[in-house]
C-alpha cells in the first residue's frame, strides 16, 4: 500500500505521463523518415516503451487511484499515436511526391512500337457515300467485275450497233465470243436488282470499274464508282436533283451549288450531266479563275452521269413502264477523292504506296 | 466538232462581240459539252510582202540559205533618208523566189507556241523578220515551204497589208463534243441550230435552196440491197449530180481552206475541198468520182464472199458480205465502201474535169459494222452512223455542185435522185408527259411551241400528242425523247429539287457490315489497306510455285488487255498484293504490312458462253439462269502481307522482324472479327514455306492460308527476305457468321488457376495438345492458354515442354480444391491419351 501524494510507481505520475508524452512526440516530430518513425513508433509505443510501462503499473496501483491513471495513460497514448499518424502521413507523402518525380519519364519519347494502320480513302469515301444513302432508306447492292455483256450493254439499252458501245473502252474476255467483260461501269448492277426485285427500288452501288485507258496522272484502267438507282411511282427528274444536291452536300459541305446540262446516256432519258461549282476558286474569291487546276477555269466541275431511267431498261427487266419511273446516276470515287481533297494526281491513289493511305489514317 | 465561229455566225445571228467562251458556255445550256475554244495564236506585225531579190547562199553546214530583200509596203525598213525601203530577211525554204508573194513575220511578230521574232544576225546578214511556212503560223502541218499566197488565191494583196486578219488568223473556233445520238451537230448548220435554241438567234437554215428536179438523163443508179441488216435497207436515198468540165488547177478559195483547216480537215483540191466543205457545213457526206473512170450504171449492193477494194489509203481490203458497196460495170466493179471510204481506182485526180457528186442515204448499223470491221472511222463514217437527214442529200448535192460552178468553172449536168425513204412514224405521246417525268408544271402550248421550235410537227389527237420528228432528229422515238427535248430547250436550270422518300431500308447487310469491320481491326492492327490492279502474268503462277493441276492456274483472260504482259485475272491476291509489297520497298517503305479486299475471279473452266437474250422484254428465268451462270465466280478474298520490322527498334528494345506467326494472327484476326474461332494445322501449300504453312478451316472448311512464303517464291519474285502472307476466304467467313447469337451467362464465384508443363515429342502440334486438355477438363474450363515453350537438355532430345495456364470455375459455387485438381488431373489424362504427353517433373511413363 502506498500513503496517497507518494510517487506512483512506474512513472504514473501526472508530471512524469507528461513527460513521456513530450518525449515521445519531441521524437516523432524529429524522425527524418518513415523508417526512423518506425523506431520512434516501437520506442515510445511499444512494449517497453515508458507509456506501455506505465500502463502495466496502474494495476499495482490502490483502486482508487486506478482509474485516474488510467485516464491519463490512455490519453497520453491516444496524444503519441496522433503524433504518430500525422508524422506518418506527412512522411508518406514526402516520400510519395519523391518517388512520383524520381519515376518521372520522358513522354516525349516516341512510344509506337507497332507500324501505324490505316484504311484506304478510297474505301472508307465509299462506306461514307454509302451511310448517307442508307441514312434515307437506300440499301447497298454489289455485282460482279467481270460481268455479262447482256449486263453491262445491252439490258441498259446500248444497241450492239450504236457508236456509244464502243465508247466505252471495254476489256473483253478471251475468247471474244465469249459474252463476258470487265464491266465498264456499275450500271450491270442496275438491271441485276431490278430483275431480282419488286419496285420501291432504292440502292446505291459502289464498286471497281475498268477501262481500257493507260494509267497517268488523271486516268486508270482500274477504277471505282458509285451508282444511284431509284424506282417507284411517280418519281421524276426533281427527285433527281433533291437526291443529287443532298449527296453533293453530304461529301463537299452545305451551300454546295450543283447543275444539271443536258447529257446523253444509253439508260437514261432524259439525261443530264452534273456540275458542281467549283469550290476551290470559286468557293474562295467568288469569282471563276482561269487558272484554276480543279475547274480548269470554266467554273464548273463534272461530277457525274445521271437521268430518268430509260423505259427500254425498265422493259427489259419486265418492269411496268406505265406504273414505275425511275432515275439513276454515277459518279467516278477517284474524283470525288481529288475533288475533296485536292489530288492532283491518280496514281498517287492506285500505286498502293502506304504513304498515301497513312495519311488519312482510319477515315478520308 | 470544231466551229469556226465567222462560220457559225453566217447560219445564227451571235451578238456582235459574243467570244468564244461565251459561246461555248451558252451552247452547253443545250448539251453541247465544251472541248475548247481555239483562239488567235499570232499577234504583232504579221504583213504580206513581195520577194524583190533572192541569192542563194551555200553554207559550210552544206545547207543552202537564201537572201532576200522583201517589199512589205509601208512595213519596210526607214533608210537614210526617211523613206521606207525592202526589209533583208534571210530564209532556208527551197521554195522561195524573186517575184513570190509572201507573208513576213516582221520583228515584234509573236507566232503560235510563243515564239517571238526579232532582228537577228544570221548566217553573216542581219535577218528583219521571217517569211512564214503554213506550219509556223499553225494554219498546217506544212513545213515544206513558205506560204506562196498567190497558191491560196491571194497573190494580188497589196505589200503591207495585215496577213492576220488575210489568212483569218485572229478567228476564234469553238470545239464541242457531240453526244453520240446527235449526228446533225457533227455540221455547223446543226451547231447554229441549237446555238438558236440556246439563245434564241435567229436561225437560217443553208439547206433551205431550191434544188434541180431529176431528170431520166442522170446517170443510172440501181439501189439492190439483197440483204437489209435488222430489216433496214443499207441505202434507201442516192442522189447524183454530174459536174463537167472543171478546171482541174482551180484552187479553192482562201476562206474555204481556212474554215476547213479551222475544223481541223486538210485542204486538198478543190473538189475533195468541196464535199469536205458541204459535209462540215450541213452534215452530208458526200463522195465524187472521176466521171471517166465509171463505167455504166451505179448499182448498191452488199459484197460477195472474196470481193476486194483498194481503199483511198491504197489499202486492199477484203470485204464482208455484209458491207454495202457502190458498184458499177454492171455490178462487177467495186468502187467504194458506202459511207465509208472510196476506191483508189475512180477518185478524183489532179486531171479531173468531169466529177459524179454522190450524196446518199446509208443505213447507220450498215456503216457503222463496215467502219469497225475494216477499223475505218472516216468523218463520213461518223456521221452516218449516228444518223445523217435523209432529207438532205439532193440539197446537199446542189451545194457542192453550186460551189465547183463558182470556183472551177465547170457546168452542171443532169440529176438522178433514187429516193425510197419510208416515211418514220410519228412518235405518240400524252401532252403532259414531260410534267410528269420532269417534275414541273409546263402548260400544253409551252410543250407544243417548245417541240416545234425543234422542227417536229405537232398534231393534236385528244390529250395526246401526234409528233413527227425532222429528218435530221432519228434519235427522236420514244416520248421520254421528246420529253427531254422540251426540258432542254425550257432549261434544266428550272428543274425543281426535290428530296424524295424512299421506304424504311434494311441497313447494310451481314456482308457488307463484316467487311467494314474486319478492314477496320486490320488497320487497327497496323496494317495499311491498299488496292492493287488485278492484272496477271501467266508467268507469276510458276514464280508462286503452283503445281501444274493447281486450280489458281486457271486464270480468265482478256482479249485486249492493256498489257500483253498481264492479261489475265488474279485467281490469288497475293500477286498483285506482292507487287505493291516491293513497289513500296522500292521507294523507301521497308516495314510493311498491307492488306487488301478484293475480288478473285475463279473460273471452273467449263468456258460457258454468256447469251445476250432479246431485251424488248424480260426475258424468260432460263435465259437469265444462262446469263448469270457464265459469270465466273468471284470470291471475295483478303490478302494480307508483311515484311521487314513488325516491332519498331527504338528506347524500349529491339524490335521484331515480321514472322510467319503475324500472317497467321492477321488471318485468325479476320475470323475472330466475325466471332469465328477457325481451326490451324499445318500444310505444306504454294507459295507458302513448306514448314512455315498454316491451313485455316472452320468445321472443315478451307478459309484460307497464312504463314512465310517459300524462299523460292521470294527469290523469284524479289520480295525481301522472310516475306509472309495470308489469304482469306471472307464469303466463307460471312456465310458462317452472322446469326444470332446466344448469350453465355457470367459466373461471379472465384477463378481457380492451374498451370500444368507437359512434356511430348517435338513433332506433336501445340494444338493437339491443347485441344485434349480441353477436352480432358470438362465443363469447369473457363480457357487455356499455353503460356511457354521449352526445348533442350532438361526435357531430353526431340522433346519440348509446353506450358498451359488452366482457368477454371464453375457457373454455381466456388470450387473445391480436390475440384479443381481433378480437372486439371482429366485435362492432363486426355493430353497423356492422345499425345504422349508427361507431366514435367513426374517420372516418364515405362
Amino acid at each position: 500500500m502506498t500513503s496517497p501524494g507518494a510517487p506512483a510507481p512506474g512513472g504514473l505520475s501526472e508530471a512524469e505521463v507528461e513527460r513521456h508524452v513530450a518525449e515521445a512526440v519531441a521524437a516523432v516530430a524529429a524522425a527524418p523518415d518513415l523508417a526512423a518513425l518506425k523506431r520512434v513508433r516501437l520506442d515510445h509505443t511499444g512494449d517497453r516503451s515508458p507509456i506501455a510501462l506505465a500502463n502495466r503499473a496502474i494495476g499495482a496501483l490502490p483502486p482508487a487511484e486506478r482509474a485516474a491513471a488510467g485516464k491519463r495513460v490512455g490519453a497520453a497514448r491516444g496524444r503519441v499515436a496522433t503524433a504518430l499518424a500525422a508524422r506518418q502521413a506527412d512522411l508518406e507523402a514526402e516520400r510519395d511526391a519523391r518517388v512520383l518525380v524520381e519515376e518521372a519519364v520522358d513522354v516525349t519519347l516516341p512510344v509506337e512500337r507497332r507500324p501505324r494502320g490505316a484504311r484506304h480513302p478510297l474505301e472508307t469515301i465509299s462506306e461514307r457515300i454509302g451511310d448517307v444513302f442508307v441514312a434515307m432508306g437506300w440499301e447497298v447492292a454489289e455485282g460482279p467485275e467481270v460481268e455479262a455483256e447482256w449486263f453491262n450493254f445491252d439490258a441498259l439499252n446500248f444497241d450492239p450497233d450504236h457508236p456509244a458501245r464502243q465508247m466505252q473502252d471495254t476489256f473483253f474476255v478471251d475468247p471474244p465470243d465469249s459474252g463476258l467483260l470487265l464491266r465498264t461501269h456499275t450500271s450491270p448492277v442496275q438491271a441485276r436488282v431490278l430483275l431480282e426485285s419488286e419496285p420501291p427500288v432504292y440502292v446505291v452501288v459502289p464498286g471497281k470499274v475498268f477501262r481500257t485507258d493507260e494509267l497517268d496522272a488523271t486516268h486508270t484502267p482500274v477504277f471505282h464508282q458509285v451508282e444511284g438507282l431509284a424506282v417507284d411511282e411517280g418519281l421524276t427528274m426533281a427527285h433527281l436533283k433533291g437526291t443529287l444536291d443532298h449527296f453533293a452536300a453530304a461529301m463537299f459541305g452545305t451551300g454546295i451549288v450543283t447543275r444539271l446540262r443536258p447529257a446523253f446516256f444509253p439508260f437514261t432519258e432524259p439525261s443530264a450531266e452534273m456540275d458542281l461549282r467549283c469550290f476551290v476558286c470559286v468557293g474562295a474569291t467568288g469569282e471563276v479563275e482561269a487558272t484554276c487546276r480543279t475547274c480548269k477555269g470554266t467554273g464548273w466541275i463534272e461530277w457525274g452521269g445521271c437521268g430518268m431511267v430509260n423505259p427500254n431498261v425498265l422493259r427489259a427487266c419486265g418492269i411496268d413502264t406505265d406504273r414505275y419511273t425511275g432515275f439513276a446516276f454515277g459518279m467516278g470515287l477517284e474524283r470525288t477523292l481529288m475533288f475533296r481533297h485536292g489530288i492532283e494526281d491518280m496514281r498517287d491513289m492506285v500505286e498502293g504506296d502506304v504513304r498515301f493511305s497513312l495519311h488519312y489514317g482510319m477515315e478520308d | 466538232m470544231r466551229v469556226p465561229l465567222s462560220w457559225l455566225r453566217e447560219y445564227v445571228a451571235v451578238p456582235d462581240g459574243a467570244t468564244g467562251e461565251r459561246i461555248a458556255a451558252d451552247l452547253v445550256r443545250v448539251g453541247l459539252e465544251e472541248e475548247a475554244v481555239h483562239g488567235p495564236q499570232v499577234s504583232g506585225p504579221l504583213v504580206v510582202g513581195t520577194v524583190l531579190t533572192c541569192v542563194a547562199e551555200p553554207q559550210k553546214n552544206g545547207k543552202v540559205q537564201r537572201w532576200c530583200t522583201v517589199d512589205v509596203g509601208a512595213h519596210g525598213a526607214v533608210g537614210p533618208d526617211g523613206r521606207t525601203a525592202p526589209r533583208g530577211i534571210v530564209c532556208g525554204a527551197p521554195n522561195v523566189g524573186a517575184g513570190d508573194k509572201v507573208v513576213v513575220a516582221l520583228p515584234g511578230t509573236v507566232l503560235p507556241g510563243g515564239f517571238a521574232i526579232s532582228a537577228r544576225k544570221t548566217y553573216g546578214h542581219l535577218s528583219d523578220g521571217m517569211i512564214c511556212s503554213a506550219r509556223e503560223l499553225g494554219i498546217s502541218d506544212d513545213h515544206t515551204g513558205i506560204i506562196r499566197l498567190a497558191e491560196y488565191g491571194l497573190g494580188d494583196t497589196p505589200n503591207g497589208s495585215d496577213a492576220i486578219a488575210l489568212l483569218g488568223l485572229d478567228a476564234e473556233t469553238v470545239e464541242v463534243n457531240v453526244t453520240p445520238d446527235r449526228g446533225y451537230q457533227l455540221s455547223v448548220r446543226g451547231v447554229a441550230r441549237e446555238y438558236g435554241h440556246a439563245t434564241g438567234a435567229a436561225f437560217t437554215d443553208p439547206a433551205i435552196l431550191d434544188v434541180p428536179k431529176p431528170d431520166e438523163n442522170g446517170h443510172p443508179v440501181r439501189l439492190e440491197d439483197a440483204a437489209p441488216i435488222r430489216g433496214n435497207a443499207g441505202c434507201d436515198r442516192y442522189v447524183a449530180r454530174v459536174v463537167r468540165g472543171v478546171d482541174p488547177a482551180a484552187l479553192s478559195p482562201w476562206w474555204m481552206q481556212r474554215r476547213l483547216q479551222q475544223a481541223g480537215m486538210r485542204p486538198i483540191s478543190l473538189t475533195v475541198d468541196v464535199t469536205n466543205y458541204v459535209m462540215l457545213a450541213v452534215g452530208q457526206p458526200l463522195h465524187a468520182f472521176d466521171l471517166q473512170t465509171l463505167r455504166g450504171a451505179i448499182v448498191v449492193r452488199r459484197a460477195r464472199p472474196g470481193e476486194r477494194l483498194t481503199t483511198l489509203d491504197d489499202v486492199e481490203r477484203v470485204l464482208d458480205p455484209e458491207d454495202l458497196l457502190i458498184t458499177d460495170d454492171d455490178d462487177e466493179r467495186v468502187l467504194a465502201m458506202a459511207g465509208v471510204m472510196g476506191g483508189a481506182e475512180t477518185e478524183v485526180t489532179a486531171a479531173t474535169r468531169d466529177i459524179l457528186i454522190e450524196a446518199a442515204h446509208f443505213d447507220p448499223v450498215t456503216v457503222a459494222r463496215t467502219a469497225r470491221r475494216h477499223r475505218l472511222p472516216s468523218e463520213a463514217a461518223r456521221r452516218f452512223e449516228r444518223g445523217v437527214d435523209p432529207d438532205l442529200a439532193d440539197r446537199a448535192a446542189e451545194l457542192a455542185v453550186r460551189l465547183l460552178v463558182e470556183y472551177g468553172g465547170g457546168e452542171p449536168g443532169p440529176v438522178t435522185d433514187v429516193d425510197e425513204r419510208v416515211q418514220p412514224q410519228s412518235v405518240r405521246m400524252a401532252w403532259d408527259l414531260p410534267n410528269r417525268v420532269v417534275g414541273r408544271t409546263w402548260t400544253r402550248d409551252e410543250v407544243v411551241t417548245t417541240l416545234v421550235e425543234i422542227g417536229c410537227e405537232v398534231l393534236a389527237d385528244g390529250e395526246d400528242l401526234l409528233v413527227r420528228a425532222p429528218g435530221w432528229r432519228p434519235d427522236l422515238r420514244m416520248g421520254v425523247d421528246l420529253v427531254e427535248e422540251v426540258a432542254r430547250l425550257r432549261g434544266y436550270e428550272h428543274i425543281p429539287s426535290v428530296l424524295p422518300v424512299a421506304p424504311a431500308g434494311r441497313g447494310l447487310s451481314h456482308g457488307q457490315r463484316a467487311r467494314r469491320s474486319v478492314a477496320r481491326a486490320l488497320a487497327e492492327h497496323g496494317l495499311v489497306e491498299v488496292l492493287s490492279y488485278p492484272f496477271v502474268a501467266p508467268g507469276v503462277h510458276d514464280a508462286l510455285g503452283l503445281p501444274a493441276d493447281d486450280p489458281r492456274r486457271r486464270a480468265l483472260r482478256l482479249a485486249n488487255p492493256l498489257s500483253d504482259e498481264q492479261p489475265e485475272m488474279r485467281t490469288s491476291m497475293l500477286p498483285p498484293l506482292l507487287d505493291t509489297l516491293r513497289r513500296n520497298v522500292s521507294r523507301g517503305n521497308t516495314d510493311l504490312g498491307l492488306f487488301e479486299i478484293g475480288l478473285v475471279v475463279r473460273p471452273d473452266g467449263l468456258d460457258r458462253v454468256a447469251p445476250r437474250p432479246d431485251v424488248s422484254r424480260r426475258p424468260a428465268e432460263e435465259e437469265l439462269a444462262a446469263v448469270r451462270d457464265a459469270v465466273p465466280a468471284q470470291p471475295r478474298r483478303v490478302g494480307v502481307v508483311l515484311s521487314g520490322m513488325r516491332e519498331l527498334p527504338g528506347w524500349g528494345g529491339q524490335g521484331r522482324e515480321a514472322d510467319w506467326a503475324d500472317a497467321l494472327d492477321a488471318a485468325l484476326l479476320v475470323a475472330r472479327t466475325l466471332g469465328l474461332e477457325p481451326t490451324v494445322t499445318a500444310d505444306d501449300h504454294a507459295p507458302w514455306h513448306p514448314g512455315r504453312c498454316a491451313r485455316i478451316e472452320l468445321d472443315g472448311r478451307l478459309v484460307g492460308h497464312a504463314g512465310e512464303l517459300h524462299p523460292k517464291v521470294v527469290e523469284a519474285l524479289g520480295l525481301p527476305g522472310r516475306t509472309v502472307a495470308a489469304e482469306i476466304d471472307l464469303d466463307v467467313l460471312v456465310e458462317a457468321s452472322g446469326g444470332i447469337r446466344r448469350a453465355v451467362p457470367l459466373s461471379t464465384y472465384p477463378l481457380a488457376k492451374e498451370d500444368v508443363a507437359l512434356v511430348v515429342d517435338a513433332a506433336v502440334p501445340a494444338a493437339a495438345v491443347h485441344d485434349a486438355l480441353v477436352a480432358g477438363a470438362g465443363e469447369l474450363l473457363e480457357s487455356v492458354r499455353l503460356f511457354d515453350v521449352y526445348t533442350g537438355r532438361q526435357v531430353g532430345e526431340g522433346r519440348k515442354s509446353l506450358a498451359f495456364a488452366l482457368r477454371l470455375r464453375a457457373p454455381d459455387r466456388t470450387l473445391t480444391a480436390e475440384e479443381t485438381a481433378a480437372a486439371r488431373d482429366a485435362a492432363v489424362a486426355e493430353a497423356t491419351a492422345r499425345t504422349g504427353a508427361v507431366l514435367r517433373g513426374a517420372p516418364a511413363a515405362g
